[in-house]
């Protein structure tokens, strides 16, 4: 099983290394977001407002990369295939939906503190945000993929997978950017980072299930 | 007991005992809308503090309580027919949708008319109204699947996937509201001190609430009724019902 | 007991609809080693539909397939360890070369040596394009790719959805020659096609007309 999972592992990271181009659009879709909103907002009135720009850049990019989390593999039948297998599909998705992380939204993660001081985010939040980013983009990524395998293959399915998984990342959000903004204010964050955990553990345990039930209906 | 649960979802018997019982939930439901309609606003007094502002909770309350039940009635129902693939429960899921949705609308908007007195504003960013928008982009979400997918069978079992992952949803995005909510602003206004409520504020409220509910049965039932007809189009009942052969 | 252990794929009963259009009903499928079923039918009549019924991708509105006696459902992973599909999409991923491609999809299954992988792809012909990515092959090479993973799969049951397509003369006689070579080592095949190659005259064909 560890095994199939780091086949799968592999060739992602394979296929993501190949077509980087690809991989590099939800991180410049990041910025670009997070640079509309001082040019909206002013930048006199920033101050407070770092932690939830950030996190909603961060939610619209991890959008953006899911749509295109199964779509190419429905397209050449490789999915056909993945179902097929012997391994049990649920651990199949833990890992691609890992890889799909590390490829689209670790990056992220790593600039998000220099964009985070760009909108003046006081230092001392930044390791909360980072932490914060590494506890809440894995379940944003685990209940994307169940979103994605709903609606790939549909008519307007980008439209459809903004609505189908924003109100559930609702939680992710308000957590996130609360335990950033607790942090900015000299707050302890510990609680909102203990919910986000559990959160990550929930939708790990749940979320491949579900999409593996979303995929087999979907390729039907 | 197997055999009554294998007849109630049998197609044309659960069509005649739904076209038999609709009528009787809607009857109740009338007489118990309408009664405790009365009741709201002429025999319960007005409240110390809010004067008659808040006689709209006869109806705001009910149908908030509502939209959280239809929702757990819709998933209750996807679940039943995604294990067991009982096709019978998969229209009663479908029927649930457009139900739940219009309460959601329903405690939304009284929700923002009680609060221009209440507030001096339409719209309040309240735990409670809050997480009833979201519950509304759920109920969107949901209807929006099964209208992008042809095929019945199909369009039923990814929504019913969708169902499931919501309610499991629905209370962690209420309680993170909440959170949320009771960190932005201290207290809220609490809409229903529930100890202190008046037996006279309290008792229509419960009726309306049960009014609510046999409506939601009669129009289910109905809805249910018109889903089986047009999946079982081509089946023979239908087809001797409807007099085509 | 000893019926039931025998690998032997059965479709019971199958019935399937689209939209308002019954492809098929009350319709049977048995697949036993060393007898290759052959589905045919015109265009849309269902073949598609059928195999991916047989591989457990879909399911009909009514019926059951079973492996070995026992609903595919239950013993899922079991049968899919025994089971290769060729679909008519070629399920190959673009950007990978080909031995990169057999290399995931076989072991994934079990694990496989090397060797094996590239006397697939050689005997296949397609040999010297092995560590080019598959972009860059021909639709027709790029079928002797996916056929080459169904045989390196080393599974029992083959199901083959249009093989010969895109396929030239000498490619549909090596597809032919190679499932021959299945049938006559115990293996089961089930091939939806519109005709059957000459070479595979030779086979035991049990026919499924839909349509």
């Amino acid at each position: 099983m560890l095994s199939a999972m780091r086949l799968v592992l592999a060739r992602e990271l394979r296929l993501a290394f190949r077509r980087w181009g690809q991989a590099a659009t939800p991180l410049m879709f990041f910025m670009i977001v997070t640079t509309l909103f001082p040019l909206a907002l002013g930048p006199p009135q920033l101050g407070g407002l770092a932690s939830g720009v950030l996190w909603v850049a961060a939610l619209l990019s991890s959008l953006l990369a899911l749509d295109a989390l199964f779509r190419a593999d429905f397209e050449d039948g490789s999915m056909e295939q993945l179902v097929l297998t012997r391994q049990p599909l649920p651990i199949l998705l833990v890992a691609r939906v890992l890889a799909h992380w590390l490829v689209s939204a670790l990056p992220l993660i790593l600039l998000a503190p220099l964009l985070a001081l760009a909108l003046d985010l006081p230092g001392r939040a930044l390791a909360t945000l980072l932490l914060a980013l590494l506890l809440g983009t894995p379940t944003l990524s685990f209940i994307g993929a169940v979103g994605a395998a709903l609606t790939t293959g549909l008519r307007r399915g980008s439209a459809l997978l903004a609505l189908l998984v924003l109100p559930l990342a609702v939680p992710v959000l308000i957590f996130g950017a609360r335990a950033t903004d607790m942090a900015a204010h000299g707050e302890d964050p510990s609680g909102a980072l203990f919910l986000l955990a559990s959160l990550l553990f929930l939708s790990l345990s749940l979320g491949p299930f579900a999409a593996a039930a979303a995929l087999r209906v979907s390729l039907e | 007991m197997r055999k009554f649960w294998h007849e109630l979802a049998s197609p044309p018997h659960f069509y005649r005992l739904a076209g038999r019982l609709s009528p009787w939930f809607g009857w109740v439901a009338a007489v118990l809308i309408v009664g405790s309609g009365w009741a709201g606003l002429f025999w319960a007094p007005p409240d110390y503090q809010q004067g008659d502002a808040f006689r709209i909770i006869y109806v705001h309350v009910p149908s908030a309580w509502m939209s959280l039940f239809v929702y757990v009635v819709m998933a209750t129902a996807a679940a039943i027919g995604l294990i067991w693939r009982i096709k019978l429960a998969h229209a009663v899921a479908a029927s649930c949708a457009p139900l739940g949705a219009s309460f959601t609308f329903l405690a939304l908007a009284t929700g923002s008319i009680w609060g221009k007195p209440m507030w001096g504003t339409w719209w309040e960013w309240d735990a409670r109204l809050t997480s009833e928008l979201i519950l509304l982009f759920l109920y969107a979400g949901y209807m929006a699947l099964r209208g992008s997918i042809d095929d019945t069978a199909r369009a039923d079992r990814a929504s019913a996937v969708l169902a499931l992952v919501g309610v499991v949803n629905v209370p962690i995005i209420h309680y993170s509201v909440i959170w949320w909510s009771s960190l932005h602003q201290g207290p809220t206004v609490t809409k229903l001190d529930a100890p202190s409520i008046a037996v006279s504020m309290l008792v229509p409220l419960l009726t309306m609430s049960f009014g609510f509910m046999c409506y939601f049965a009669a129009v289910l039932l109905a809805r249910v009724r018109g889903e089986v007809l047009e999946r079982e189009r081509n089946a023979r009942w239908v087809r001797q019902y409807s007099g085509l052969s | 007991m000893a019926e039931q252990q025998a690998d032997i794929l059965t479709a019971e009963n199958l019935q399937l609809w689209r939209g308002d259009r019954r492809l098929f009903e009350h319709l049977f499928v048995e697949a036993r080693p060393e007898c290759m079923v052959h589905i045919q039918g015109a265009n849309g009549a269902g073949k598609t539909s059928l195999m991916r019924i047989l591989c457990g991708l879909a399911s009909p509105d009514e019926g059951q397939v079973c492996w070995r006696g026992e609903r595919i459902g239950r013993v899922r992973s079991e049968f899919q360890g025994m089971l290769a599909y060729l679909g008519h999409r070629d399920g190959l991923k673009h950007d990978l070369s080909a031995l990169e491609n057999l290399r995931f999809c076989c072991g994934l299954q079990r694990s496989v040596e090397e060797v094996t992988l590239r006397a697939a792809l050689d005997s296949a012909g397609v040999g010297d394009a092995a560590d080019l990515p598959v972009r860059f092959l021909s639709a027709g090479q790029r079928r002797r790719v996916a056929f080459a993973r169904v045989t390196a799969s080393a599974a029992a049951l083959w199901l083959l959805d249009e093989p010969f397509a895109n396929l030239d003369a000498e490619g549909t006689a090596f597809v032919a020659r190679t499932v021959l070579g299945h049938l006559e080592h115990g293996g089961l095949v089930v091939m939806a096609a519109h005709r059957l190659p000459p070479e595979l005259s030779a086979a035991r064909v049990a026919i499924v007309t839909l349509g």
